[in-house]
């Protein structure tokens, strides 16, 4: 076994010509060696050192935000508009509590994320110090890796280690955390220096034997689908997807976190699968007799009861994380492997398997056009005249286009930003999808648009979601990151709303927020979005959607956030009920579909 | 459930056992015990634990430690085919009616007394498992006060060592 992640060797040993600096300068200086251009951050005690030799920097950009956890959902939002790794700095204390959200989240989701923090003196550590944390220790379950540095000369190791890390195999948030002291002292700066992992050995390249046995299962089944995660998307993957699933024409769904991995005018994809999919693509899922998945992890957002899931269906999973492997569902054929090089030499193997056998998947896909016409998604229009969010979030899409980036909140809108709005490329979908992060969407869509300037970034926010994070605005205004928020402002946590209406006989306990119609607008949007400096309007007809949206793609001097004034009452359907099977997806409200007694 | 003796080689990093723990903990699975000492390579450790879990959990367990940056190694060592041994320290009750006694069941074990008070000794026994409970049943009826018992450790049989494969890159 070779140990090819530790190879960047140690240039000869020249004490003259390595420079001395600070640990302080050293951080900045491994940050330009490593090529971040962009970093999110808010100073304090603990990394002040750091932000003087950063205030200096011509190559490194500090984004100074106004909550830590802002910086690091916009390193997420940056990190999954790009593919490159964010960067998110804070203190010591409450400055590194803070990102320890965006922390869990990025972990969940797989984001490449780097988070500098600083930490009392090592002489301090432990005797309760002001502002003192163990963040290493808080954020063990929640980091790919973290790294305690105590010494100026370990500095350029750990963050260059940490890169490595974050970004590559399964991508994952780390936590760098240097003491003040050794920001403070000053060391030879080595680079590159000598990363040594030993026990860090992603594995790329599958298995040939299973590829063929991969292979031969798809020639022969009758009912195929290809389950696609975000993995695909994180591993750079949609070309190659494409390639694959065209060559063997089986139908596709893509999950929340692979929306646009796929493109959704391709006649093979059947949508989102899950508690609130389509009616096609869960049921592809359900009824397969094989389930090739790809970059997925069998979420129990997707599978529902995890017993019932597919019962029929053999499995072929491909991962780079091993652990995802037969963790929930058994896989029959496991491929540990990098997509990018997997799905090249799955198609290969195709093309050969299917020689000796010609797929014949003609009934399968005439039972599931049948569910596309019969269950396309659509909305009812509220009964209380208000506006349709759906309606809303369609039309955003509709006339932005497929080049921007949209970055969602949690919750109904988030749903209905998945379902409605058209993703035909990768890393144009941004949201929270594993932790379920509400507040995501601004900084988000803050990090997006400052990896992406050329795009049109939206953040499609909930009203209780903007409340949580909409800090960032000012952030947004004085840094001149004109993102746009579209607020679909239904007054209340809305998805926590339509459960206690559908499973609590409608009691509506803490769900409303006043922010919408007929309430006192606590706060007014518009006016709050004056006062950050963005340009505020309010839309309550459906005749004014329009103008407004193209306002807004108009005005690019500053953030926009437009008040979508909606009914409280729509509802996020197709819906499986939690824990039942997914034979039991509810078209609509007391709409489920009728089998044909096979179940 | 069924036993697995694990048995990890790991590079010795400030929180690595914390790191370990917490990840058996966070998964749900109870540590029956838990040895960690270092290895014939500087920078390396060997932790030795034991638990109590099904083969499909196990495995899941198994391949998320493989995902701890510092872990480098894990294997299962199967009773057959390795030496496991547990330490134990038992300060049992003896006095001038049953210290002969006590002794021959020291001697009948190959335990050692390493420690002699006027109404108490100190045995020290090596064994597997059984045997270890065995001498616990033969002296607690002269009562036993107290005990101490380290983890359990647990090498390969044969020519082969865990720390080779690594080492040679």
């Amino acid at each position: 076994m070779s140990l090819d992640t530790a190879a960047v060797p140690r240039p000869p040993a020249r004490g003259a010509a390595a420079p001395v600096m600070t640990g302080a300068q050293a951080v900045v200086r491994s940050l330009d060696m490593l090529g971040v251009t962009d970093v999110f951050g808010l100073p304090g005690g603990a990394i002040m050192p750091v932000y003087d030799p950063l205030m200096d920097d011509e190559a490194v950009r500090h984004i100074l935000v106004r909550h830590e956890q802002g910086a690091g959902h916009a390193a997420e939002g940056y990190a999954a508009a790009s593919g490159r790794t964010g960067v998110a700095i804070a203190t010591s204390g409450p400055g590194a509590t803070n990102l320890v959200t965006a922390i869990a989240d990025a972990y969940m989701d797989s984001v490449p994320l780097v988070c500098i923090t600083g930490q009392v003196f090592s002489h301090l550590m432990g005797t309760d110090a002001f502002q003192e944390a163990d963040i290493v220790g808080i954020t063990m379950p929640i980091t790919k890796h973290s790294f305690l540095v105590k010494s100026a000369e370990e500095i350029p190791g750990a963050i260059a280690a940490a890169f490595e890390i974050a970004s590559t195999g399964r991508p994952g948030p780390v936590l760098v955390d240097i003491t003040k002291d050794a920001q403070q002292a000053s060391a030879p700066f080595v680079w590159p220096p000598k990363i040594e992992l030993p026990g860090y050995r992603p594995v790329t390249k599958a298995h040939g034997k299973q590829i063929q046995a991969a292979a031969q299962l798809i020639a022969h089944a009758k009912k195929p689908v290809l389950y696609v995660g975000g993995g695909v998307i994180r591993a750079g993957a949609a070309a190659e997807l494409r390639v694959f699933a065209e060559a063997t024409g089986a139908p596709v769904v893509t999950t929340l976190m692979a929306r646009g991995a796929f493109p959704d005018s391709h006649p093979q994809n059947l949508g989102m699968p899950g508690m609130h999919g389509t009616v096609p693509a869960v049921l592809a899922l359900q009824e397969s007799d094989l389930i090739v998945a790809l970059g997925a992890r069998f979420d129990d957002r997707v599978t529902g009861k995890a017993d019932e899931f597919a019962p029929n269906a053999q499995v072929v999973h491909v991962d780079i994380d091993p652990a995802e492997i037969s963790k929930i569902r058994t896989a029959d054929v496991p491929i540990v492997g990098d997509l990018k090089e997997v799905l090249v030499d799955l198609d290969a193997a195709f093309q050969s398997a299917r020689v000796d056998h010609t797929p014949d998947i003609a009934e399968w896909w005439a039972y599931l056009d049948g569910l596309v016409t019969e269950f396309p998604l659509g909305y009812a229009e509220p009964e209380d005249g208000l506006l349709a969010p759906q309606y809303v979030i369609k039309r955003i899409g509709e006339l932005t286009g497929p080049e921007a980036v949209y970055a969602a909140g949690v919750g109904q809108h988030q749903m209905w930003a998945a379902q409605f709005i058209s993703y035909e490329r990768p890393n144009a979908w941004l949201n929270s999808g594993g932790a379920g992060t509400m507040g995501y969407s601004v900084p988000a869509a803050m990090g997006a648009k400052v990896a992406e300037p050329d795009r049109v970034v939206w953040a499609i926010d909930g009203d209780g979601c903007f409340q949580m994070t909409n800090q960032e605005l000012a952030t947004c205004v004085l840094n001149d990151i004109p993102i746009k928020v579209a607020i679909i402002n239904n007054s209340s946590l809305g998805m926590v709303r339509q459960w206690q209406t559908l499973f609590f006989a409608g009691r509506h306990s803490n769900t409303d927020l006043n922010t919408g119609h007929g309430t006192v607008r606590v706060p007014d949007f518009v006016k709050l979005a004056d006062a950050y400096g963005c340009l505020g309007i309010r839309v309550e007809k459906i005749e004014e959607v329009d103008a407004a949206i193209t306002l807004a793609l108009e005005t690019n001097d500053r953030p926009v956030v437009i008040d979508f004034v909606v009914s409280a009452d729509a509802m996020v359907w197709p819906m499986v009920p939690q824990g039942v099977s997914n034979s039991f997806v509810q078209y609509a409200r007391d709409h489920a579909p009728s089998f044909d007694g096979e179940d | 459930m069924s036993r697995h003796v694990l048995s990890l080689l790991v590079e010795n990093k400030p929180g690595l056992l914390t790191r370990v723990a917490g990840l058996f903990a966070r998964r749900g699975f109870n540590i029956e015990s838990l040895a960690v000492g270092v290895t014939e390579v500087p920078g390396l450790s060997r932790i030795t634990v034991v638990v109590d879990v099904e083969e499909l959990p196990l495995e899941q367990v198994t391949k998320q430690l493989n995902k701890l940056i510092n872990v480098i190694k894990i294997v299962e060592l199967e009773p057959a085919a390795s030496v496991q041994r547990e330490h134990m320290l038992i300060k049992v009750r003896a006095d001038n009616q049953t210290r002969s006694n006590v002794i021959e069941v020291v001697n009948l074990f190959r335990a050692s007394v390493v420690d002699y008070a006027t109404d108490a000794l100190v045995v020290e026994v090596t064994g597997d498992r059984g045997k270890i409970e065995a001498i616990l049943r033969a002296l607690e009826p002269f009562g036993i006060k107290e005990l101490a018992q380290s983890g359990l450790l647990a090498i390969g049989r044969g020519g082969k060592s865990i720390t080779e494969r690594v080492l040679r890159g």
